[in-house]
């Protein structure tokens, strides 16, 4: 027996050997980046490999919590990374830049009228190089499907909302970024494109591939080209009004269809963080719904010379007071989502909730629980607001229960809102289905300061405007536009464009009006329902409104998401959007329906035959002496 | 249930039908609130075939008319199928492809045959090769010879029969089932005539398809009677199960249906006895087992960064836009538009005018004019 052991050991120990060597050769080729082969390799056999194991465990641990120290280790390793490239010659400094960063927050904002209003936002900033021409093929967090839109179109900016409901703003406020009813898409090309038209056409196909909706009704009868409005809001040094393009379909419906795409674009999905909030049967039970897709460049850090990409998932709700909150003021994430919450999504860098707690320094009008004790201002629309803050990448904020549901509940309700500064309207005039008239109403609420503002209308060609009827009047008297520019229609090829930079007398309201004709559709051209009526998509009304609060206009660095989105150039005004309502015109529609029209010319058809036969027949023609007079008369 | 199937050896089964992808194509043709049953009877078995295995990317989603958020629906976000709102079969996860003014004879004939502008996405596309088994379900309201799409066209049953003609003359499947849940269902593959087809309705000629129960709370009815049971029967479907054709033709007889549901397999070439469920409803991956090694070629060429002039930083500084630059805007100049000739009639105008002059005043006054 000892002898057989004996001879066992030699080859043994050299089995041992070879095994270790193997293993520590494999070791060392794999990247360190791909933990799926880390986890293909745990199959201890021996000691040795076993200690490697949890070292491996240990780096894979490590590659979880921040991406410096994942590079740090990389640049030790000196092996290729796993996350898209971006030029390795940047001189090493001490603590590298992460090349793909995820940030998500939420705020909360009680409305004046007992309605609550929540609104997400989700980025993703891309560190990728895109000044030079070259296919990327690596993908971190940023979603592949419109990593290869952007490269694939040239596209510099691209902005693409779903919204459903109207936002009543002056009942709510100002939203932190509006958007019409419907769908919308606006996009800068590079200038690199030569044909705008064909490309635009053709990403708008994509794009509705890529989120379920019908946006390939996007061609020329509802696409314009501003002049004015709709400056870039990334960076860049051009604005060719050339490369710009603009549509919106007012009749798009967005339901869960569209919600599901757009989750799948977020990094975590719905599996953690705060997209695990987004339940479809209560986000479309709602007074107003939007959710839009933003990508644009942006400053990479305040020296400005690099740029990276940016992509802004944002999700605005409001949920209505008798509708989802039963009548009763108490507000909390359980019950405007069904859901609370567990975890922070891994892969973001912060995740935040907001609560604004701006009317309420002192806790008389509504408990907030959890208690916080992080409060943070941030000056938003041009004002200064404060707002208690959960950060859910600490644990304590979970507490004890491992879930965070934030709870308000309300004790008392006074108190004013503050009026919206700016705020339009647009309804049709008029009688009949032959003429009207499109009037818009633009309120300038601030007593003294008067400001300008953009008014950008894009009518579709079967509304025939007569432009030689517009008329600009503000407080009975006629106001002269600074700046007009108009794009006639023609018939089946492009719609109206009116652009005017108007300037809003203080306390006031402008209005402008024009007349138009309805025109008569070729059959072939109604939709299947054409008693329904026919969308004017939204007027677009942008400005400078005067704030109440001085604006930074340095940087953006250390602020939360809902206040950096336009960039700031001044410090007494802020940029907004207003979009005013659609319209829903009738044309004249003939009955489509059959029995009315077959019995028509049945009964046309009867009426002359049988009348004609009937006279044919029974008509006899008597020869008549003429009557002699009353002369002749005895 | 495997009564009535003929039972072959088990590898025989696996590899006896030939394909190796499963597609299917769902259409809602109805538009408007009352036919809320119509894509309830769609979203079923997009649900059921979603279940069974198929992906969304192999499943294209014709829906006319948006239910789940129409403004007359009391529970947003959801269609059901059961009454007292037992069973949504929107759910959370749903795709739907062509929905609203894009359900149009035009493009659900442009998704069989492949004939698609080139910019369509591939989420509409239905790419079916000649190894594909193929789903396709219609519903709405129908008549004898045709079907009607939102109530302003109609596709006929010689239409249909010619574009299953056009498919499998570009191969573009290996068998294809047809399930239609109209009025007078049948009429509508009585014209086929291209081989391996298998075609179901819910009612014969000259009756009418008619629905389930109403629902007191949404107010409409919810399925049709056909799809219903069909569902049903769905549901004991699991993706391994054996289930066979001929227990497809079963469900719903006339005292469930009160219509007549038919079938029609004669130009199909296996026998359906033999015909699993789940080859069109499911999507079971053929797996080849191959013991010939395979070399592969690194497809991801590691680009090497050119270092961009070690310490060249970029010279500009980048800078957002002023968003409303209003004296910018003021002294715009106005765009210089194009230079056309000019156009058609304004040269026969021209043309008319010289000719009419000449006529009157003849050409030997022309030295005086040059």
């Amino acid at each position: 027996m000892a002898a057989h052991r004996c001879g066992f050991l030699p080859p043994l120990f050299i089995l041992c050997a070879l095994s270790v060597l193997t293993v520590t050769w494999t070791q060392e080729t794999i990247p360190l980046g791909s933990h799926r082969a880390a986890a293909a390799d745990s199959k201890p056999t021996d000691t040795k490999s076993v200690a490697q194991t949890t070292e491996q465990l240990a780096v894979e641990q490590r590659q979880w919590e921040a991406t410096e120290v994942e590079e740090a280790t990389s640049a030790a390793a000196a092996v290729s990374k796993q996350d898209n490239s971006s030029p390795e010659d940047v001189v090493q400094t001490s603590t590298p830049k992460p090349k793909d960063e995820f940030q998500e927050e939420l705020v909360v904002r009680p409305l004046h009228s007992g309605d609550i209003y929540a609104s997400f936002q989700f980025r993703t900033l891309w560190q990728t190089d895109f000044t030079r021409e070259r296919k990327v093929s690596h993908y971190g967090l940023f979603p592949k499907s419109l990593g290869q839109v952007i490269s694939k179109f040239s596209v510099r900016e691209l902005h693409i909302s779903f919204t459903q409901g109207y936002w009543r703003t002056m009942q709510w406020g100002q939203p932190f970024l509006s958007s019409p009813p419907g769908a919308e898409l606006w996009v800068w090309f590079q200038d690199t494109v030569t044909d705008v038209d064909g490309t635009w056409k053709e990403l708008a196909n994509v794009l509705s591939g890529i989120f379920c909706a019908s946006l390939n009704f996007i061609d020329s009868t509802n696409t314009v080209q501003p002049t004015a409005s709709f400056k870039p809001l990334g960076i860049g040094n051009v604005t060719d009004h050339r490369f710009l393009r603009y549509a919106t379909l007012p009749r798009e419906i967005v339901c869960t269809e569209n919600l599901t795409p757009w989750k799948k674009l977020l990094p975590c999905g719905t599996k953690a963080g705060l997209a695990v909030l987004l339940k479809s049967e209560k986000l479309f039970h709602s007074s107003f719904y939007s959710q839009a897709v933003h990508i644009r460049p942006v400053c990479q850090d305040w020296q400005c010379k690099t740029a990276s990409w940016e992509l802004r998932q944002t999700l605005n709700v409001v949920f209505d007071l008798h509708n989802s909150g039963q009548g009763k003021r108490e507000w909390s994430l359980f019950k405007m989502f069904s859901r609370t919450l567990t975890e922070a999504c891994p892969l973001a860098s912060t995740s935040k909730i907001y609560i604004d707690v701006t009317d309420n320094p002192e806790g008389e009008q509504f408990e907030l629980s959890p208690a916080t004790a992080l409060l943070s201002q941030a000056v938003v629309l041009g004002d200064r607001r404060t707002f208690s803050v959960y950060d859910l990448t600490q644990q304590i904020t979970f507490g004890t229960v491992r879930s965070l549901n934030v709870l308000m509940r309300w004790k008392s309700s006074e108190g004013d809102m503050l009026r919206p500064l700016l705020h339009a309207e647009r309804y049709v005039a008029g009688y009949g289905l032959q003429t009207g008239e499109i009037h818009t109403l633009m309120y300038n609420n601030h007593p003294y300061r008067s400001f300008p503002v953009l008014l950008l209308d894009s009518v579709p060609w079967y509304l025939r405007m007569y432009i030689h009827t517009l008329t600009v009047t503000s407080k009975g008297k006629d106001n002269k536009p600074s700046y007009i520019h108009y794009q006639p229609s023609k018939d089946r090829v492009r719609p109206h464009l009116l652009e005017m930079l108007v300037q809003l007398p203080p306390n006031s309201v402008t209005e402008v009006t024009v007349e138009f004709e309805r025109a008569l559709l070729k059959w072939t051209e109604y939709t299947p329902d054409p008693n329904h009526g026919f969308y004017v998509g939204s007027s677009v009304i942008s400005s400078l409104v005067p704030s109440l609060v001085a604006l930074d206009t340095n940087s953006t660095w250390q602020r939360p998401l809902f206040s950096t989105f336009f960039p700031c150039k001044e410090e007494s005004s802020y940029f907004v959007r207003v979009y005013t309502e659609p319209l829903l015109v009738n044309l004249p529609t003939p009955d489509f329906s059959m029995p009315y029209n077959v019995i028509c010319l049945t009964c046309t058809v009867v009426a002359v035959g049988y009348g004609s036969l009937y006279n044919l027949l029974t008509r006899t023609f008597q020869i008549e002496e003429p009557s002699p007079g009353l002369a002749k008369r005895p | 249930h495997t009564a009535g199937c003929f039972i072959t050896d088990n590898v025989g089964q696996f590899f006896s039908s030939g394909h190796t992808n499963n597609w299917a194509v769902l259409v809602c043709t109805s538009r408007f609130w009352f036919n809320y049953r119509h894509v309830a009877n769609t979203l079923s078995v997009y649900r059921s075939v979603k279940r069974l295995g198929i992906p969304d990317s192999h499943i294209v989603l014709m829906l006319a008319d948006d239910m789940a958020c129409n403004h007359r629906n009391p529970k947003p976000a959801t269609v059901f199928s059961h009454k007292n709102m037992e069973l949504n079969v929107y759910g959370d996860d749903v795709e739907v492809d062509y929905r609203g003014y894009e359900v149009t004879v035009e493009n659900f004939l442009r998704v069989l045959t492949g004939r698609l502008p080139p910019s369509t996405p591939r989420s509409k596309r239905l790419l079916s090769d000649d190894r594909s088994n193929i789903l396709i379900y219609l519903t709405g309201h129908g008549g004898n010879g045709f079907l009607k799409f939102q109530d302003s066209e109609e596709i006929s049953n010689v239409e249909l029969a010619d574009a299953f003609e056009q498919m499998w003359q570009k191969r573009r499947y290996n068998e294809l089932l047809f399930i239609i849940d109209t009025c007078q269902g049948a009429s509508m593959y009585e014209r086929f005539y291209s081989p391996n087809l298998m075609a179901l309705a819910s009612s014969q000629v000259g009756e009418d398809s008619l629905s389930h129960q109403p629902d007191v709370g949404i107010g409409v009815h919810l399925m049709d009677r056909y799809t219903f049971y069909l569902l049903e029967f769905l549901e004991d479907i699991h993706p391994a199960s054996k289930t066979c054709m001929n227990d497809l033709f079963k469900v719903c007889p006339k005292s469930q249906c009160v219509s007549t549901p038919g079938h029609r397999t004669d130009l199909f070439l296996r026998d359906p006895g033999s015909v699993l469920v789940t080859d069109f409803f499911g999507s079971v991956r053929k797996v080849e087992i191959t013991m010939d090694s395979i070399n592969l070629t690194s497809v991801v060429s590691h680009r090497k960064e050119e270092p961009a002039a070690n310490g060249e930083l970029q010279k500009e500084v980048y800078s957002y836009s002023d968003q409303l630059p209003v004296s910018e805007i003021i002294h715009q100049k106005p765009k210089q538009r194009d230079w056309h000739p000019p156009d058609g009639f304004i040269l026969g105008l021209w043309t008319l005018i010289l000719l009419v002059f000449f006529q009157t005043y003849g050409i030997k006054h022309l030295k005086h004019i040059f």
